[in-house]
């Protein structure tokens, strides 16, 4: 034996009493000052889905900077750590692997695109983490992940509602157009199995390429069956050269537009071909001409005004699905405890949260949790938006 | 009968859009035996100059449409400065490669400049389409079919009747014989350079009404132009213009009677066929070249 008896005890002393001093000390740090939770963002802040990502990327910690100055959740203040996934879904996997093991975040919230999302589904599956998406797709809510939500709206809310508005108006035969990328064939779907619901039947089913210069021979083939609407499924710049086309051509056929297109860019690039056109978009757009009885109308409201308070610029139609996802994560943070299994059913279990992209009502086999009422009908004119009941 | 004549219109416009391409193309194949991957781009860049042009800055047509030719032509000649003249070994194969790379940089610059988002600008003139038997032919088309045959009109007449067009010819046919007889060379190269890019930028100029114009809308075009090129026959003016006529007419046909989503699918299928029994083009010079 190397130390004596009276050697030990002389070692123990000053072991227990750090012991004790720490003891004592801990229940006095918890109190003053609880760990904060970690909520981790992915968001393809550039690139070319950036005017996707950089709103996000603002309303998300503009969400985060107004729960903490409300004095946090439980006493836990939220910090978020934001990654740029530049759209790319490899990065998309680098910057959720870095979240889960090194930042050891509570729940995630993005990425930008579809394609991002569905790459890091799996790891945030295995992982076990509440991951609420930013994307439009639908494949990311069906078939139903336990632990992926999303909070844009799809294009089942935006086919549904121009298809009542359709019904509203009698009509009958429609043609499609649709852009030949993931968000055309994914509109495109839609349209063709939602139509019977509708009592409608769908004339032809045209595509164009993201690049095409003139859509006049599509469109030809279109007139031959006479069709009471056409619908096109596209992103700027096709839609435009198609308004642009059926205006040259003298159609008298009404056009339909997707949500993806209704921005005021759109009006721009289709000038005088835009007037009356009617497509389907998120409040946001329309926030001024909504109703004050609109439950939404409060929350829209202040949302623009934080916004273009705090980042000095216009809102975006975007950045409330980063804003929306951050919120429900909140309220389904309270009295979690940080525990992520009780943080993602008290998501699943959200009802009528009041957001800007809608109402939500999340449950066991829907959750995306909105409804056609997500979308209101636009029409356009005189080069501004109006209100179509 | 109405149906076919407005595909067949549709196919007229786009055909003479791949046509002013593929005679950029040809003439510097002419010239030089160079494919320009980049042609695309200078292209986006003659539609993006006239955006800011005529559409920004309200210059009168005429000198907007000069500006904008210039500028593409100054753009072309530092590139030919700056990229291809310095290459130690001018073989096809690294020439065509910095093309490509040339093509990215060149869109870089058009997104940093101009922006991601599409931008228009409206007709040469606000004509109503004309009406014939019943099919629409946009005002647009016919100012660009114009320009079209007067491009080409001007070519010939420079090719075969100005001492310089003659230099230039003279070089392509032999560097060395041209050398020996005082033509010098590496200013004719430059010559063509210009002229070629200059009517890329032509072509981008007669289209930024007609389609939208972004820095990516180059590539597309690019293939399309050099598509007609070799199916007419490269290093052929008149080649150009049918290839280009029709491969635009043969699109809005495949359109209307089999399906849109082959529109592209056509024009590729269709190189393939030509190049597989007439490997020169249908108007080939005596022989032809595969890379």
């Amino acid at each position: 034996m190397l130390f004596s008896k009276k050697h030990r005890i002389i070692t123990l002393v000053p072991a227990v009493a750090i012991l004790l001093c720490l003891f004592m000390a801990l229940p006095a740090l918890a109190k003053s000052e609880k760990k904060p939770y970690k909520i981790g963002g992915i968001f393809a802040v550039t690139g070319p889905a950036s005017f996707l990502g950089d709103p996000e990327k603002k309303s998300m910690e503009m969400a985060v900077d107004q729960i903490n100055a409300a004095g946090g959740i439980d006493g836990h203040m939220l910090e978020a750590v934001i990654y740029d996934t530049e759209g790319d879904p490899s990065k998309g996997v680098m910057s959720v692997n870095k979240l889960i093991n090194r930042d050891q975040v509570i729940a995630i919230i993005g990425p930008s695109t579809t394609p991002v999302t569905l790459a890091v589904m799996p790891i945030v599956q295995r992982a076990q983490i509440p991951f609420i998406s930013c994307a439009a797709g639908n494949k990311i809510v069906q078939p139903i992940n336990p632990w992926v939500f999303k909070t844009a709206q799809s294009d089942i809310q935006a086919v549904a509602t121009i298809y009542r508005n359709l019904q509203s108006r009698n009509m009958k035969k429609i043609a499609i157009v649709s852009v030949e990328n993931a968000f055309g064939e994914s509109g495109r779907e839609q349209l063709l199995a939602q139509a019977k619901d509708f009592g409608l039947a769908i004339t032809k089913a045209e595509t164009y390429g993201a690049k095409d210069t003139d859509m006049t021979a599509q469109l030809t083939k279109i007139r031959q069956d006479d069709p009471d609407a056409i619908v096109c499924w596209g992103t700027n710049p096709g839609p435009a050269v198609l308004a642009k086309n059926i205006q040259q051509l003298g159609l008298d056929i009404p056009l339909y537009q997707s949500h993806g297109v209704a921005s005021p860019k759109f009006i721009e690039l289709a000038g005088t071909a835009a007037e009356g056109i009617m497509l389907p978009t998120g409040k946001i757009l329309v926030a001024d001409l909504i109703a004050d009885t609109d439950p939404q109308k409060q929350v829209l409201d202040s949302y623009i005004s934080d916004y273009e308070k705090q980042f000095n610029t216009g809102v975006s139609g975007f950045g409330g699905y980063a804003y929306d996802g951050m919120k429900i994560l909140a309220a389904a943070l309270n009295g979690s405890d940080g525990n992520k299994a009780k943080i993602r059913e008290a998501i699943e279990n959200t009802k009528n949260h009041v957001g800007i992209s809608g109402v939500f009502t999340f449950s066991p086999t829907d959750h995306n949790g909105l409804s056609p009422d997500a979308f209101v009908m636009v029409r356009i004119k005189d080069g501004k938006w109006e209100l179509v009941e | 009968m109405q149906e076919i004549l407005q595909y067949l219109f549709s196919g007229i416009t786009n055909g003479a859009i791949y046509a002013v391409i593929a005679i950029g193309f040809s003439m510097l194949y002419n010239s030089t035996e160079l494919i320009n991957f980049a042609h695309g781009e200078f292209v986006m860049l003659g539609a993006l100059c006239m955006v800011t042009f005529f559409g920004a800055l309200h210059l009168p047509l005429v000198v907007a449409l000069v500006a904008s030719i210039v500028c593409i032509a100054a753009t072309g000649l530092v590139f030919e400065r700056l990229a291809i003249r310095p290459v130690r070994h001018p073989e096809p194969i690294v020439l065509i490669i910095i093309t490509v790379g040339a093509s990215i940089f060149l869109r870089g610059i058009g997104m940093i400049i101009w922006g991601k988002d599409a931008h228009t600008i409206p007709s040469f003139s606000a004509h109503p389409p004309l009406d014939i038997a019943g099919a629409k032919l946009l005002s647009q088309s016919i100012w660009i079919i114009i320009i079209l045959l007067a491009t080409i009109i001007g070519l010939q007449l420079f090719y075969k009747k100005t001492l310089t067009g003659k230099a230039m010819e003279a070089n392509a046919i032999s560097k060395r014989a041209a050398w020996i007889v005082g033509i010098p060379s590496k200013m004719m190269i430059m010559l063509a350079f210009g002229l070629s890019t200059a009517i890329g930028g032509l072509a981008g100029v007669i289209i930024a009404p007609v389609t939208m114009s972004s820095y990516d809308m180059g590539t597309m075009l690019g293939l399309k132009g050099f598509c007609a090129a070799m199916l007419g026959g490269l290093g052929s003016l008149w080649g150009a213009l049918l290839g280009g006529f029709l491969l635009g007419i043969l699109e809005a046909l495949g359109v209307g009677f089999v399906s849109s989503g082959l529109k592209d699918a056509t024009a590729f299928l269709l190189l393939l066929f030509i190049l597989y029994v007439k490997p020169g083009g249908i108007i080939s010079a005596a022989s032809a070249k595969r890379f």
